[in-house]
């Protein structure tokens, strides 16, 4: 056995055990910890299937900002019932449909993984073909922002609407107010020396991956994500308090990324002669600059998300 | 050398996999944390590992993203673990 | 020259991964929560640092250099911090049994 495929086959092992571990496991905690490893050996898979976006941003999104998602959501949970009624507990029948409907749904896509039509349809070469004149160096990036650039619109508008699913979790009289307990800052902890060490870094870091995405792997999403864990960081070690959602300013930073994706669409009308259509030879500067407030967006949206909804009242 | 690196890296993987173990049976929090943090090393080695080994450079970023949200995550996952002691200095720390 | 080169990162790669076999049965054999994490910072610090070490001389250019050594400095970085929270954390627990 070749190392390349010992290596690959370790890995899917790997990735299954991690996976039944997971569901295995008693306790949200531990599931959650397995989930985040899962992540990891997943962005891992994607680099040894060459797509190294994908990886990026599941290293991103799947081994920070989701799992300190769910750890919060389950804490809230375990907060709100002390111990689940025996009632409660999902039944056999119920169980025994999951289990029928997730294999359903493997079993399709495996089949269409290993069973492929022949030809097998692909738009790749013309992704590529038309890669010129989009300005850009990666095709990711076209396929994100120029060809499917309305998917990445609405993509963007549903991250806002889960934002406020989120904060209409909050009792009619602290809407306005800021999210979380105020977290103290402790003298000579190793969590305030790592929170004010990390986020420059973090920053520098988010702004190459932003830049560097127009000709290899990164872009707004990336760098957006590792923007909200180093706001996230900030925020627990009691740096910052996190802003009052009815503030002004953070409204339209939330909004702008999207906003601004949406009035470049509008002018493509007027200017280019379709929705969303660059005109030649703008493309890669208007590229830029919708990711910039782009990835501010999605920053400040994946920030408060996990800072949650409204816990403390407005203040006057 | 790009066998060997390669191979390096499906034991690093196999090291670390082993820790998992740790996840289910730990009898604490900080016991599946560490084999988290240990799952999050090897993951970063084998990475790099694998990137020199298939002469991709951006695989590096993704070791890069990765090494600096394992210690944003690790320290939201301390702070967050249920009934955890509130980071910072505490009483046991006054010699 | 060339030989010399991947000697030497053969040697570093192979004590990484030796580092990392140590830490993973030190995490899995030791008794308590303090010594489990004692070997873990091992495996974090020397494993990933040997690993890097070897993989230096492959780098691409003075930034690539940089970038590997810039991510082993990180990942001492969390390994610190969360040794620090975790042994807290551990410390502060009841004596489980």
């Amino acid at each position: 056995m070749t190392p390349p495929l010992a290596l690959d086959a370790g890995l899917a092992v790997l990735v299954l055990a991690v996976a039944a571990s997971t569901i295995a496991a008693r306790g949200t905690f531990a599931s959650v910890i397995g989930f985040v490893t899962y992540g990891l050996l997943l962005a891992l898979a994607w680099v040894r299937l060459s797509a190294v976006d994908v990886a990026l941003t599941e290293a991103a999104i799947g081994g920070g900002v989701t799992g300190v998602l769910l750890l919060t959501a389950s804490a809230r949970l375990r907060r709100a019932e002390k111990s689940p009624a025996p009632a409660e507990h999902p039944g056999l029948v119920l169980r025994v449909t999951a289990a029928i409907l997730s294999t359903l749904v493997a079993a399709g896509l495996a089949a269409v993984v290993l069973m492929p039509a022949s030809p097998v349809p692909t738009l790749a070469p013309a992704a590529m073909a038309n890669l010129p004149a989009t300005g850009l160096g990666n095709p990711v990036a076209a396929v994100l922002l120029a060809y499917r650039a309305w998917d990445t619109l609405l993509e963007k508008v549903v991250l806002l609407l889960a934002l406020l699913g989120v904060w209409s979790l909050a009792p009619d009289l602290l809407w306005g107010g800021r999210p979380g307990p105020r977290h103290l800052v402790r003298q000579e902890s190793p969590l305030t020396l790592l929170a004010q060490f990390l986020p420059p870094v973090g920053i520098v870091v988010s702004i190459y991956l932003v830049w560097n995405g127009a000709t290899a792997p990164g872009g707004a999403f990336p760098g957006g994500t590792i923007l909200a864990a180093m706001w996230i960081l900030v925020m627990q070690a009691g740096l910052a308090d996190a802003p009052a959602v009815g503030s002004r300013t953070l409204r339209i930073v939330l909004v702008a990324g999207a906003a601004l994706f949406l009035a470049v669409g509008l002018a493509g009308f007027v200017v280019a002669d379709a929705f969303l259509a660059y005109p030649a030879g703008y493309a890669k500067p208007l590229i830029v600059a919708i990711e910039i407030p782009l990835t501010l967006s999605i920053a400040a949206t994946l920030g408060l998300l996990v800072a949650g909804p409204p816990a403390r009242a407005p203040e006057a | 050398m790009a066998s060997f690196l390669l191979g390096a890296a499906g034991f690093v993987l196999l090291m670390v996999a082993l820790g998992l173990v740790r996840i289910l049976r730990g009898p604490g929090e900080g016991d599946r944390l560490m084999a988290a943090q240990l799952l999050g090393t090897g993951g970063i080695a084998a990475l790099l590992l694998v990137a020199v080994a298939t002469r991709a450079a951006p695989v590096v970023d993704v070791a890069l993203a990765l090494a600096l949200l394992a210690a944003f995550a690790s320290v939201a996952f301390v702070v967050g673990a249920p009934g955890a002691a509130p980071p910072g200095p505490s009483a046991a720390d006054d010699r | 020259m060339s030989l010399l080169r991947d000697l030497f990162t053969v040697v570093a790669v192979s004590a990484g991964a030796f580092f990392f076999l140590a830490g993973t049965v030190g995490l899995l054999r030791f008794p308590d929560p303090l010594s489990r994490l004692h070997a873990l910072t091992k495996a974090d610090n020397l494993g990933l640092g040997l690993v890097v070490l070897g993989l230096l001389p492959h780098a691409d250019g003075w930034l690539g250099a940089l970038k590997l050594v810039g991510i082993w400095l990180f990942a001492l970085l969390a390994g610190a911090v969360a040794a620090q929270l975790i042994a807290r954390a551990a410390g502060s627990a009841p004596p489980r049994a």
